[in-house]
């Protein structure tokens, strides 16, 4: 193999069968990473970040063998990662790619921006009511106030 | 309602806030029965209000209930760096009902989920106060007959003032046309405004108080505090604008009354007191049939 192509496939490294998952904001990969609970996952998982990507300047990618995320599970990381893309292979082939989607409720991922919250100040797992996807708009399920775009942050 | 925590005001329905001011109608009529004898009402105040826990103890007590709980946290386990989860869970061993007051928002959704009986809000920071609510729909429907097509004016501050949002979610059922007074610093939150907006009806906003009074049923005065401007500048040029003298109400409809959730500061004069279209203090007391009312049904004595 020429050297040059060597770097790249060790940067891309193919995997049989499971799911890539692209386009994530490098400084978002360890969230997506906890949000899918991936640190105790037992198969080869290789994790990339602060690559060189055409639309997003760096990005992380993390590639999970042998796992096929059902929609609500993986669209949790629509909060984190809203620019991610999902790329499902089969034997080596894309057989699918799509887009992660704003899912209806979040637990447990977003913390809620008053600081007066239950949740800050307890240990609660905090519930949101996703009221507004395009704008992304959070009703938190305890102090009944909306965290949004502007001041939202990760557990 | 059987068991059914009260958390925030559309936790119940409309029909079954009908039904609540229905039933504290009746307790008005005959307000000491002792249909609670068997039962024990916790109430836990997490942090000091006199008035609300007087007025939930009173209830309790006139219906024959035992009343255990305290008074504020330093005299508690919370003192002692309890978590609120053990100290519902704790408590919920001890009482059939748990009425509780504390200063974090979204507190008593969280004891509601974690107690093995039902929880009333007495309020939780900033959030809400649906027995206040609830109270002041009495009120409303008491002296004007009705809660339909109303026109409510709500005066003073509208930004912070949780009492002024539950009840205008609470009122967004019935078809009432709402004027909004306050300085512009102290408008009434757009979020508070999506409900009105989602059921098309009618509100005003404006800055003068005289100009309102002729045109509405019901004068909910708020009291402006200080502390919520950052200049205080600006506290100075409005603090007497939102002020209700007793000759103000001369253009008044006879059907008006005033209502002021307590304690009242300077934002009523005492010459009001005597007119009787000042309703507050009556309004205090209406307090004490809605949450005898809440208690018989949520423990359920009565259906
Ligand atoms: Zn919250």
């Amino acid at each position: 193999m020429e050297k040059e192509d060597l770097r790249k496939e060790l940067k891309v490294s193919a995997i049989e069968n499971g799911t890539v998952i692209d386009h994530i904001p490098s400084k978002n990969v360890f969230q997506v990473i906890k949000i899918l609970n991936l640190s105790e996952y037992q198969n080869q998982l290789l994790i990339g970040t602060n690559l060189d990507s055409n639309k997003m300047g760096k990005k992380g990618i993390i590639k999970v063998s042998n796992k096929f995320f059902k929609s609500d599970e993986i669209n949790k990381i629509a909060l984190v990662a809203p620019t991610a893309t999902l790329i499902i292979i089969k034997n080596f082939e894309v057989v699918e790619k799509k887009k992660v989607e704003v899912p209806d409720y979040a637990e447990n991922i977003v913390k809620c921006f008053n600081p007066n919250c239950i949740t800050n100040n307890e240990e609660i797992a905090t519930k949101f009511t996703v009221i507004d996807k395009k704008e992304l708009k959070l009703r938190c399920h305890y102090c009944e106030k909306i965290t949004a775009r502007n001041n939202i942050s990760f557990r | 309602m059987k068991n059914k925590s009260l958390v925030s005001i559309n936790d119940f329905t409309r029909a079954e806030h009908v039904r609540i001011l229905e039933l504290a109608g009746a307790f008005e009529k005959n307000p000491r029965q002792h249909i609670l004898q068997d039962f024990v009402v916790a109430t836990l105040f997490f942090e000091p209000s006199t008035r609300t826990r007087l007025s939930f103890e009173s209830a309790a007590t006139r219906l024959g209930a035992k009343v255990i709980g305290f008074t504020d946290s330093s005299s508690s386990s919370v003192q002692k760096g309890e978590s609120l989860r053990d100290t519902i869970l704790t408590v919920s061993n001890y009482c059939d009902i748990i009425v509780m007051r504390h200063p974090r928002e979204g507190s008593a959704r969280f004891a509601s989920e974690v107690a093995k009986v039902p929880v009333i809000n007495a309020g939780d920071g900033a959030n809400q106060h649906p027995t206040q609510t609830l109270l002041d729909m009495y009120s409303i429907r008491k002296t004007q007959g009705s809660l339909e097509n109303l026109n409510i004016a709500f005066v003073g501050d509208l930004k912070y003032g949780r009492t002024v949002h539950s009840l205008v979610q609470a009122l967004c059922n019935y078809n009432t046309t709402f004027h909004f007074v306050s300085p512009l610093e102290l408008k009434l939150p757009s979020a508070v405004k999506i409900d009105i907006k989602q059921r098309n009806l009618v509100y005003h906003q404006s800055t003068d108080l005289l100009d309102v009074i002729p045109k509405v049923d019901i004068l909910y005065m708020t009291r402006i505090q200080k502390e919520r401007f950052s200049d205080p500048l600006d506290y100075e040029k409005v603090k007497n604008t939102y002020v209700l003298h007793n000759e103000m109400l001369a253009g008044a409809k006879p059907n008006l009354r005033v209502l002021h959730p307590l304690p009242r500061v300077n934002e009523i004069t005492t010459d009001v007191d005597s007119n009787p279209m000042a309703y507050y203090f009556t309004q205090a007391l209406n307090g004490v049939f809605v949450r005898q009312a809440l208690l018989a049904s949520i423990l359920g004595v009565v259906d």
